[in-house]
């Protein structure tokens, strides 16, 4: 008897999405606040368009251990936000496929269309060091589903953050033309990083320590700050190409299952 | 009868078929009650795409043996540690080429240090078994497993990072 007889094939795969069982199911826990579902959908769209981006990345990469690389990170990112979409209640694909860009409540660090390499690298460890700050200090949270995320996302972003601070050393601390690319993606970013301090700012003062680390070993300095920090749900306008891209099987063939 | 816990300990891993779950650690409890089955299994990784192969490996095998209608559970709490690995499971993923992992980091309640240089474990080769060998890539073929390379040997090996 072939074990995958009437699963594979008759399942009803979803030609988008994950057509899979909700990552949530079996798990006993009670329906979120409205408060909970909210904070549980900004950390997930903050990992689902970040893991766009890196997803973007896919046979671009300039070695193939980082395209390997890249591709681990943007996976977990998309696990973690299976788990935090579903935890808001509201159904993981149809938050993913169903949301106009403008509905999105992911911060602008995450949307910023993609660079060079020097640009993901910058954007990983400033996004990896915040995301980890938060992470850190949510495995203790009331809610034993977003406490369990957070123990499993911070050994995950741990590793992601600590890809990153190595490439910011070795190309910061490296060749004229690749200390001149760190520091361009360092200005064209830094702007966007007082959004994530108005977002958390219990996440502020071990964000500051560890990136004012990794710039000192790559001998970069922090731009002098001068963005405006943006709430969520104000938006780079280069989101609505992303999430265009990211819905544009499931808008064409709705419930399509191959 | 075979017992429903001893059917759902030969269900191997998707990805690493020379594996059980239960080698694994991802096979956590089962339980059996009037003849209903529930298995709870974890997942090593939130992102790992095997979650719903493992369920459906689990639910057909416990079936043909006699179980219909398994409950698969997801149990998210504690976190999946390569501790968990058994003793066997780390002799055969030694045999099928792969380094075993050593002592998982402990948890600590504050900041995660960062880790920049080479991870510090000594790591044997699984082909000739040198201790000489270096860190290619934090990351590789699967989510749990980083790239390494054997000074003695030459040869490339997969190794299960320490989580």
């Amino acid at each position: 008897m072939d074990l995958y007889d009437d699963d594979l094939t008759g399942d009803g795969h979803w030609a988008f999405g994950t057509g899979f069982a909700d990552p949530l199911a079996g798990i006993d826990a009670p329906p979120a606040s409205p408060e909970l579902a909210a904070y549980c959908l900004a950390l997930g769209d903050d990992a689902l368009v970040m893991s766009h981006r890196l997803q973007e990345w896919c046979t671009r990469a300039p070695e193939l251990e980082d395209e390997v690389a890249i591709a681990n990170v943007a996976l977990d990112l998309l696990g973690q936000a299976r788990l935090l979409l579903a935890r808001t209640g509201r159904g993981e694909d149809d938050l993913a496929f169903g949301r106009d860009a403008a509905e999105f409540r992911s911060v602008r660090l995450a949307e910023a269309a993609n660079g060079d390499f020097a640009h993901l690298v910058v954007r990983l460890l400033l996004f990896a060091t915040w995301r980890l700050a938060i992470l850190g200090g949510l495995r203790d949270h009331p809610d034993p589903v977003l406490a369990a995320i957070a123990a499993k996302g911070v050994k995950e972003v741990a590793y992601h953050r600590d890809y990153a601070a190595g490439w910011a050393i070795r190309l910061g601390d490296g060749t004229a033309e690749s200390h001149r690319r760190m520091r361009a993606a360092l200005e064209a970013l830094w702007p966007l990083v007082p959004d994530l301090h108005a977002d958390h700012p219990g996440a502020r003062a071990e964000f500051e320590t560890v990136v004012a680390d990794v710039l000192a070993r790559a001998t970069l300095d922090a731009p002098a700050t001068t963005g405006r920090a943006a709430p969520r749900g104000e938006h780079l306008p280069e989101l609505a190409d992303a999430v265009a891209e990211m819905q544009s099987v499931a808008r064409a063939l709705p419930g399509a299952t191959w | 009868m075979v017992t429903a816990r001893a059917v759902a300990e030969t269900v191997t891993d998707p990805e690493l078929p020379q594996l059980t779950l239960a080698d694994l650690g991802v096979l956590r409890d089962v339980a059996e009650d009037a003849g209903r089955v529930t298995v709870w299994i974890t997942p090593t990784y939130t992102g790992c795409p095997a979650m719903d192969a493992m369920r459906d490996d689990l639910v057909h095998r416990l079936a043909a043996a006699g179980y219909p209608g398994a409950d698969v559970r997801v149990v998210l709490s504690p976190p999946w540690t390569t501790d968990w690995i058994t003793e066997a499971g780390r002799r055969k993923l030694a045999a099928a080429g792969i380094a075993p992992p050593g002592p998982a980091p402990r948890p600590a309640a504050g900041p995660v240090p960062l880790a920049l240089g080479p991870t510090r474990a000594a790591v044997r080769c699984p082909q000739c078994g040198s201790g000489d060998t270096e860190e290619l890539s934090r990351f590789g073929a699967t989510a749990c497993r980083a790239l390494r390379r054997c000074r003695a040997c030459g040869e490339p090996f997969d190794h299960v990072k320490e989580i």
